[in-house]
């Protein structure tokens, strides 16, 4: 046999047995006999249950509630009651023509969606009557339901997946509901569960008719996992009614665990605003509120300059680098002079105080005079700020906290060649800096940090990285990061005169006003400046004080000064996390009415005024 | 001087005949897979069929210009055309626009346009003009290197974009070099391996090479006669054995977990819960829904729903069957048979070794795109994504394809000029 033969006789072989193939499965075979005039199949995402998230001692802050998506064949659409179907869903008849045609634009054969997330109730009415109109079919779709009009910045909110999300993540599809913000953004893997599939076989009325072979296609939708995230959904509660008319935020930690007991910033929104057919609007009018918003998480992102609570750092370092001891003292004349440097002070002393007063007092010149000497230890200014840099940093700050929270900002910690940079020479001295002493100048805290060096001296020099989970699917958390102490480089013995002269602060400085007569509580205050206006009023305390279980940083913006604001705050937060009640009605009344309201228009009259001046704003008749 | 008429003397229009009437029932079913209501003049670029028309306009521009070119050419540019090839393959890895996961295409404004197409008709031609030269023989193992690294040598390159489907079309090329005289022996050796590479994925490694190990001591006890002979079987054996190992490697190294997924489902050793088996049961669910006569022209549903995925490319097939039924898929089937043989004979009237090897060059490459295009459609193949010559959506295939066929067309024209 020739070889082009073979070729002859292999191309006829195929060709017989694609013909007999074809007759097997066109002809023989009736299981692929699907009369396509009556049957297709569709395609059916089945969506999961997304995991609940409870609080930290087990009530359930956010749910799931079934919402339906109406989708849309165009192509198999025909006549119908246009008066009846828009009646039906509460939409307009122009409503209706836009959105079938922007079904048309997308594909005439392939399903779109034609309105979003109709309410359970709604859809009730619509279902009976969906076999009128043909081409028009529901997937049911699982919306979160929220139990409280708080937390809304801890727990966050879903929304679709954007273009660019579903670009790196191909396990979703377009459509498909993620977490945005808070919890769940950060335990969206948990949360989420897998989506199931299932195929049915549907008639022209789209009637679903069977599963399409048995379900041998299907798959199971696997919910989510449940969650316990670590925060207090009553104390959560309180410290928002507590902050209304005010901005600024509270963040109070677990010292023994770094579990996140409330996180609350100031102006929030009511998470409900998040879900259902009025989303995208109710969002828009929170993003663009530029003078309150809403929508930033001051607790996590907001950068301020701590003010006097960051004295007890400087003072920690002094006590560790041996320039400071208990029996050092300075004596303050109104401030801290140098040359033609000067920092006032209002301790109102004018004899010579130790460490324990001068916490209580808040001097400005003890502090001035603590953070010069750390400096001038060393025989440069530059290796000086280096040391005292790498000691600040151990307490967490001007670094992010890598932890569970979606987001966060990393504050500032200068160190000499910030100095360098900024002076453009390098034989700068201690006071060229010296308002770091005072935790003024170029330092930048969030409330976050802040509240975790309170954690710090809680327990006496170490934390544990805050976070805001406790529990995920019933297992405890068992992620080293959040379990393992970190150490700051100041040694425990250190903390306890710390401690000391925190506690005179409610028993006879700054924050007596806001002394409680049972509970044993330390804490400092601060009033920041700030170049944009009026001082923010800040507060930092943890109780009770030998065996603290919460730890609190506080600000308030433009609150003026630290005991005004801030301290009463942050003692009835205390109080009501380890008591349970209110004894104090007199100062919770007055915290729950105080306003700042009239403060921030004052301060957005000025703002304009600025503006108008520089030309910024046109005014026009 | 050759007066110009004559080009189109000695066209063989049979072929050309072929050519044509696939081309257009192409078209009509890529119209048909895409058709709706609401777009339909033929002309409207902004859908396949509208722009497939272009190519095809295009295309006969193209068969314009290689019939204008004198035969001799294609034999000198062989070399050249091939190293072009080879250059823009590597190319496209660094400079192609991913689409679909693989860096196949170059963009050109709105028009993309796939190398790997264009490298087929570059390869049979440098094949042809190798085997062609003087004092070549397939019995030296030079020679047989030499032409396997030209076939593969693209090949090897097209992996990487990843582009398995079209990579592994030029071992059709393989039948070539069996038509030129390469034992059959090494096609049986080939096939060996492909049976080889299946029951390694569907049997035990231990229990095959076991099996192996018995069969070959038992060929060893029966041909003891003859004189180390079992030196042979021994050897074979051994590479039998490193190949079931290198198979797994290869099969979790190389391949993609789609082609994974599809080669393990077509073998049916994997439940397929996410639906992967959906492509072939819902392609061959169209098919089987087209019964005896099909449900006419325009008719069908399946692939209308887009229940059929790439119904205008790979599964072109799909709308033929559902429409056409199975006496409109069988005559398919029979006309590309037709051609094949029809190239198979022009092949064999060829004078020059040239012609007629890129003549079988042409045959194989065409032959290897339907049966695995049509095989994987109606379930007999994994889900391979090559084109129907012809018949599928894109336009570097169709241009391909159109080259590949013409080229040999103006060499057969043109035999009567070689002395």
């Amino acid at each position: 046999m020739k070889r082009q033969h073979l070729f002859y006789f292999f191309f006829t072989s195929i060709a017989l047995v694609f013909i007999a193939r074809l007759f097997y499965i066109q002809v023989v075979k009736k299981e692929y006999k699907l009369s396509a005039e009556n049957n297709v199949v569709r395609k059916v995402k089945i969506y999961p249950g997304r995991g609940f998230i409870y609080d930290r001692t087990g009530k359930l802050l956010v749910g799931n509630q079934p919402a339906y998506d109406l989708m849309v064949v165009p192509r198999q659409v025909e006549k119908l009651d246009t008066n009846e179907f828009c009646r039906l869903l509460s939409i307009s008849k122009e409503n209706f023509q836009e959105r079938l045609n922007k079904a048309k634009a997308h594909s005439y054969i392939k399903p779109s969606i034609f309105l979003k997330q109709i309410s359970k109730d709604q859809f009730a009415s619509f279902q009976e009557k969906l076999h009128l109109f043909p081409g028009f079919y529901h997937q049911k779709r699982i919306l979160r339901n929220y139990q409280y009009k708080s937390a809304a910045n801890v727990v966050g909110f879903i929304g679709e997946a954007s273009d660019r999300f579903l670009k790196k993540h191909s396990e979703y599809e377009k459509g498909d509901l993620i977490g945005i913000t808070g919890v769940e953004k950060s335990y969206e893997d948990v949360l989420r569960g897998r989506p199931g599939v299932s195929y049915m076989m549907v008639d022209v009325h789209n009637r679903v008719k069977s599963s399409f072979q048995n379900g041998r296609y299907d798959t199971l939708p696997q919910p989510g996992s449940d969650i316990y995230c670590s925060i207090d959904i009553g104390l959560q509660q309180y410290g928002e009614a507590l902050m209304q008319n005010k901005r600024g935020s509270i963040v109070a930690l677990e010292p023994s665990s770094g579990e996140v007991l409330a996180l609350i910033t100031s102006p929030n929104y009511d998470p409900a605003l998040m879900i259902g057919r009025e989303r995208t609007r109710n969002y828009n009018k929170l993003y663009i509120d530029s003078i309150e918003k809403p929508l930033f998480d001051r607790g996590l992102l907001a950068e301020y300059p701590p003010g006097s609570p960051f004295k007890v750092v400087n003072a920690l370092i002094g006590l560790q680098e041996g320039t400071l001891t208990e029996k050092t003292t300075y004596t303050c004349r109104h401030g801290f002079h140098y040359g033609r440097l000067h920092v006032a002070c209002h301790c109102g002393t004018n004899y010579p105080i130790s460490l324990r007063t001068s916490i209580s007092k808040s001097c400005n010149n003890f502090y001035c005079n603590v953070f010069r000497s750390i400096i001038e230890k060393y025989p440069t200014a530059q290796e000086g700020m280096d040391t005292w840099s790498k000691h600040v940093k151990s307490f967490g700050l001007g670094k992010f906290l890598n932890n569970d929270l979606p987001t966060g900002r990393r504050g500032f910690v200068p160190d000499a060649s910030y100095y360098d940079n900024s002076f453009g020479y390098t034989n700068w001295k201690a006071v060229s800096a010296i308002s770091l002493g005072i935790g003024q100048g170029e330092l930048l805290v969030t409330p976050i940090q802040l509240a975790n060096l309170s954690a710090i001296i809680a327990n006496r020099g170490y934390y544990f990285t805050p976070h805001i989970i406790k529990e995920i699917g019933g297992a405890p958390l068992s992620d080293e990061n959040y379990a393992k102490p970190k150490y700051t480089t100041v040694d425990s013995i250190y903390f306890e005169k710390i401690v000391d002269g925190m506690f005179d602060v409610f028993e006879k400085g700054t924050a007596r006003w806001s002394r409680h007569d049972s509970i044993p509580m330390a804490g400092k205050t601060g009033t920041a400046e700030n170049p944009h206006g009026q001082d923010h009023s800040i507060f930092v305390a943890f109780a009770p004080v030998d065996k603290p279980q919460i730890a609190i940083a506080i600000i308030v913006e433009n609150g003026y000064w630290g005991s005004r604001w801030a301290a009463p705050i942050a003692s009835l937060m205390m109080e009501k996390y380890l008591t349970g009640k209110i004894s104090r009605r007199e100062m919770e009344k007055r915290m729950l009415e105080g306003s700042l309201a009239d403060e921030y228009e004052k301060q957005l009259e000025e703002k304009y005024h600025q503006k108008l001046l520089a030309g910024g704003v046109d005014e026009k008749q | 001087m050759r007066n110009s008429n004559s080009i189109f003397q000695n066209l063989d229009w049979f072929s050309i005949f072929l050519f044509a009437l696939l081309v257009l029932m192409g078209w009509a079913n890529i119209y048909a897979a895409v058709y709706n209501e609401e777009f339909n003049s033929i002309f409207d670029t902004t859908q396949k069929y509208g722009k497939q028309m272009l190519w095809i306009a295009t295309a006969t521009i193209i068969i314009a210009v290689i019939l204008f070119i004198d035969g001799s050419l294609f034999q000198t540019l062989a070399y050249p055309l091939y190293i072009l090839s080879i250059i823009s393959l590597i190319l496209v890895l660094f400079l192609g626009k991913e689409i679909a996961g693989a860096r196949s295409w170059f963009a050109f404004g709105g028009f993309s346009l796939q190398p790997s197409e264009f490298a087929k008709f570059a390869t049979a031609l440098a094949l042809a003009r190798y085997l062609s030269t003087k004092n070549i023989s397939l019995k030296s193992w030079r020679t047989k290197f030499t032409a396997l690294l030209i076939i593969f040598l693209p090949s090897l390159l097209i992996v990487p974009q990843p582009d398995p489907g079209s990579a592994l079309v030029y071992s059709s090329l393989l039948l070539v070099l069996f038509r030129e005289g390469l034992s059959g022996s090494y096609i049986f050796f080939g096939f060996g391996l492909v049976v080889l590479f299946v029951l390694s994925l569907l049997v035990d490694k231990l229990y095959l090479i076991i099996i192996l190990a018995s069969l070959a001591a038992l060929t060893i006890i029966l041909t003891l006669r003859i004189k180390n002979f079992y030196w042979s079987v021994l050897a074979i054996l051994l590479v039998a054995v490193a190949f079931i190992q290198s198979v797994d490697y290869a099969f979790y190294n190389v391949l993609e977990d789609r082609h994974r997924d599809r080669i393990n489902i077509l073998l049916g050793k994997e439940y397929d819960p996410k639906g992967i088996g959906y492509n072939t049961n819902q392609s061959m669910i169209a098919i089987g829904s087209g019964g005896l006569t099909g449900k006419g022209y325009l008719q069908g549903t399946q692939t209308k729903y887009d229940f059929v995925p790439e119904q205008s490319t790979d599964f072109i097939f799909c709308t033929v069957g559902e429409e056409w039924g199975f006496a409109g898929s069988s005559v398919i089937i029979l006309l590309f048979i037709v051609l094949f043989f029809r190239l198979v004979q022009l092949a064999e009237r060829q004078k020059s070794a040239f012609s007629r090897i890129y003549g079988y060059g042409v045959v194989s490459i065409f032959f290897f795109h339907f049966a695995i295009n049509i095989a994987m459609t109606i379930g007999l193949a994994p889900v391979i994504g090559i084109p129907l010559p012809f018949f599928s959506y894109g336009g570097s295939s169709l241009w391909g394809f159109t080259i590949l066929l013409f080229i040999f067309i103006k060499l057969d024209a043109y035999r009567m000029q070689i002395l």
